[in-house]
């Protein structure tokens, strides 16, 4: 597996049966590969559908099946569609357990930053807002670093605030974050990975698990 | 009762400096026979509410390179370069509101609800000089309610007196736009006789919607 199908595979482990599910643009997107076939999981996805399937093969594309992220996908039997209305209740109103987002930044209090760059034109903030505001727990899917190794778990974020409610857990592809009242606790670290690694690549304060330091 | 008509004359009843409501999610569920109709007219200054102002070159986003947009009302438009460029070369204002409140602001203007409060953006960028109100103790932002109006809708099959259905996720915005204008036009693949949709699977009933255009059709 590569380093987002580890995240992606350890945010899975975290569903239950019955969960209804909001899976956001990039790593998330892979989630569904990993659910356990005995689970029923349902995807949400913001423009109207509850129930979404696999990625369709390329000649069984159906051109009115399309993801949040605009890409084709299939549906499920049980599937329903229905208004962005609607849709945005479902949000907003508590009906979705789960999100699974991804993030530009997280900061040491669990806050995220996913939807504006500074310096650059803010043009779409589409359901992200919606998304972290409502959902019952929000998961959040990172690579440790970003690509020129900066830390992406911060003291302080630098992008604007998607909203000020945090985040629950906090999956990299070295460790795993609960996000407490009281700040980050790491609570596991990733076989690939050591407590000296996780250490040198976040910025942003965190407590250790006891069940970590007596390993 | 018919309420069909070709799509030049839907497309006269258009005019310059309209707000415009044109339903889809990207391009899924978009009016695109009605969209294409309108390049080839002179209407100018209109302000469009729309989750997104389409596709480089395609849908919506042939009006912004044609300059007949003034203004964007929606959600997301980053997926679409031109509409970045328009707006830093100053010849697009854009109006960015979380998707969820667009879809209720829509939803609450056809509705006949002036405004309403909604946690969604509360204390970020976006809520910057945002009414807020403390409601059991948690703060709201509040949103006025939106109209337009003319909307263009997209849906799959309609009867003679516009009663909607529409297909798999091309639903989106286009049953809360046909609430909330004055005008409201439907794009749609197939007109059936009255009585061929079943009470139950009518989404948008007819007192709704204004006039038909078949998106095959003149």
């Amino acid at each position: 597996m590569n380093s987002k199908e580890v995240i992606a595979a350890r945010v899975a482990e975290e569903l239950k049966d019955g969960d209804i599910v909001n899976a956001g643009i990039g790593i998330p997107t892979l989630v569904p590969n990993f659910i356990p076939a005995d689970l029923d999981v349902f995807l949400h996805s913001e423009n109207g559908i509850l129930g979404v399937g696999p990625t369709p093969e390329d000649d069984k594309i159906d051109e009115n099946i399309i993801n949040a992220g605009k890409k084709p996908v299939t549906v499920k039997e049980g599937a329903s569609y229905f208004d962005s209305a609607s849709s945005f209740a479902m949000i907003r109103g508590g009906h979705v357990d789960v999100s699974i987002l991804g993030a530009l930044e997280v900061d040491e209090t669990g806050q995220i930053s996913n939807w504006a760059v500074p310096g650059k034109p803010v043009l779409g903030v589409g359901g992200a807002m919606d998304l972290l505001e409502g959902s019952k727990k929000i998961f959040i899917t990172i690579t440790h670093t970003t690509k020129d190794g900066q830390p992406k778990i911060v003291k302080q974020n630098k992008y604007p605030l998607t909203s000020l409610r945090k985040a629950d857990l906090i999956i990299t592809d070295l460790a795993v974050f609960k996000v407490t009242d009281n700040g980050l606790v790491l609570s596991e670290i990733f076989p690939n990975s050591s407590m000296q690694e996780v250490k040198e690549k976040t910025e942003g304060a965190f407590y250790i698990d006891e069940k970590l330091k007596s390993t | 009762m018919d309420k069909t008509i070709v799509m030049t004359k839907a497309v006269s009843m258009i005019k310059s400096g309209d707000t415009l409501m044109v339903g889809g999610f990207g391009l899924v569920g978009c009016p695109l026979k009605l969209i294409k109709g309108m390049e080839d007219t002179s209407l100018k200054d209109l302000t469009i509410i729309s989750n997104n102002l389409g596709e480089p070159g395609k849908g919506l986003g042939r009006l912004v390179l044609q300059k007949k947009v003034h203004k964007g009302i929606g959600s997301f438009f980053t997926s679409n370069p031109d509409v970045v460029s328009a707006y830093q070369n100053k010849e697009l204002d854009i109006d960015l509101m979380p998707q969820g409140t667009l879809a209720e602001s829509i939803r609450a203007g056809g509705a006949g609800i002036g405004g309403f409060y909604v946690k969604t953006g509360y204390g970020t960028k976006i809520a910057e000089g945002e009414e807020v109100r403390y409601i059991k103790g948690e703060p709201y932002l509040f949103q006025e309610s939106i109209r337009a109006n003319v909307a263009l809708i997209k849906a799959h099959k309609a009867d003679r007196f516009g009663n909607l259905i529409y297909l798999k996720s091309a639903r989106n915005f286009n049953p809360i736009m046909a609430t909330a204008a004055d005008l409201v036009i439907a794009e749609v693949d197939e007109i059936v006789e009255v009585g061929d949709l079943s009470p139950e699977e009518i989404v948008t009933p007819h007192l709704f919607v204004d006039y038909l255009v078949l998106a095959g059709g003149d």
